[in-house]
């Protein structure tokens, strides 16, 4: 039996937010996140009874993510220093950190990104991103704890400022 | 700063933004025409009521009791999973039955759709519109106006199968001898409906079984 679509928005909706957030810029994240489930509830009927609905659904964020990310890169860099300044400015303080955690997470290399992405808001497994990006489960895995270092460090960083010095 | 955190509920940020983000979902998947089913519930003197509207007209009223999940997995499967939660679609079903329940509206001029009804249920929950504001049937006169005297069981079980009660009034349907027979909704349901129609109104008790 097929689930009503409701059902997947509520589900899934903030998982695919937090996916299309942590790729791109606020208002690009937004324009995504309703593409995402516009396609998605088109396509609905004709989905697979056993399908990962969750999986599925991260894949068509992926593929409106890239498609803004290749469209709009050069200005992309700038808008997300931007939309970063806006969200520290308007965000109670209890949303600080998880917003914080995501400006990091955009300052990692794309793969590494997606790849983290996936995993840590989507929630797929690595065999799962593997079929997102066309790669192997080996090279998700490792740029997953790749990224995760990485993060760590830039973490780190952030927490500490003076410490380097 | 922890990983972990981004798998946590959403934060009251998030919370405001998805209700915005449904808002604009179910206004896109409209002009696109891929929603074909919409629902809401309203709040009302007998309780929530689920609303469901396809493209034809309302489909399916559902009481609380009949458990609203299960409503729409039923729906799921016999319409569509094209299902959105999109209240606005239903603004005018709902303006009806606040009339209806304030007493102001005693007829619905509402578009059906009755596709989850067999033709001969059909036929019966259409007279059952006929039933005027305030008047009651038994269910051996329904059989006798739709020509079937002697589908007296049948009537009772397209009464039962009612999927847009209130609006096709089943509730306006008895036994032969004044006793309530039975309501999707649960007879204190039926009662409340009766009386709130006419006020006066005196109940046979149901009579003592054996």
């Amino acid at each position: 039996m097929k689930q009503p679509f409701e059902r997947v928005v509520q589900t899934h909706g903030l998982s695919v937010l937090r996916v299309c957030r942590a790729l791109l810029d606020e208002h690009r994240a937004q324009d995504a996140w309703s593409e995402t489930f516009l396609s998605a509830l088109k396509a609905y009927p004709q989905l697979d009874q056993e399908a990962n609905v969750q999986a599925w659904l991260v894949r068509i964020a992926h593929r409106k993510a890239i498609d803004e990310l290749r469209k709009h890169r050069p200005e992309i860099v700038q808008a997300e220093v931007d939309a970063g300044d806006d969200v520290h400015s308007e965000t109670p303080a209890q949303n600080l950190e998880n917003l914080e955690l995501w400006q990091v997470v955009k300052t990692l290399p794309e793969k590494q990104r997606l790849v983290i992405a996936y995993r840590y808001l989507g929630g797929l497994s690595y065999a799962q991103i593997a079929e997102v990006l066309s790669g192997t489960p080996e090279a998700a895995r490792r740029a997953a704890a790749d990224g995760i270092k990485n993060l760590r460090s830039k973490l780190d960083e952030a927490q500490a400022p003076g410490a380097k010095r | 700063m922890n990983i972990d955190k981004v798998n946590s509920g959403p934060n009251a940020e998030e919370t405001t933004l998805l209700t915005q983000l449904h808002s604009r979902l179910e206004a896109e998947a409209e002009k696109s025409r891929l929603t074909d089913i919409s629902y809401r519930v309203l709040d009302t003197p007998i309780g929530k009521l689920l609303l469901a509207s396809t493209e034809s007209g309302l489909v399916r009223v559902a009481f609380e009791i009949e458990g609203y999940d299960h409503i729409l997995e039923s729906l799921a499967t016999k319409v569509s999973p094209r299902i959105l939660q999109a209240p606005a679609k239903l603004d005018g079903v709902a303006r009806q039955l606040d009339e209806y329940f304030a007493g102001t509206r005693h007829e619905f001029q509402l578009p059906l759709d009755l596709q989850l009804s067999t033709e001969f249920r059909r036929t019966v929950q259409l007279e059952l519109g006929q039933i005027g504001y305030g008047q009651t049937l038994s269910y051996a006169q329904v059989a006798e106006k739709i020509g079937k005297p002697k589908a007296v069981r049948a009537v009772g079980t397209a009464c039962a199968t009612n999927p847009l009660p209130i609006v096709l009034p089943c509730h306006r349907v008895l036994r032969t001898d004044g006793s309530l027979g039975g309501y999707l909704g649960g007879l204190p349901t039926k009662l409340q409906l009766l009386e709130l129609e006419n006020p006066q109104r005196q109940t046979q008790p149901d009579p003592v079984l054996f």
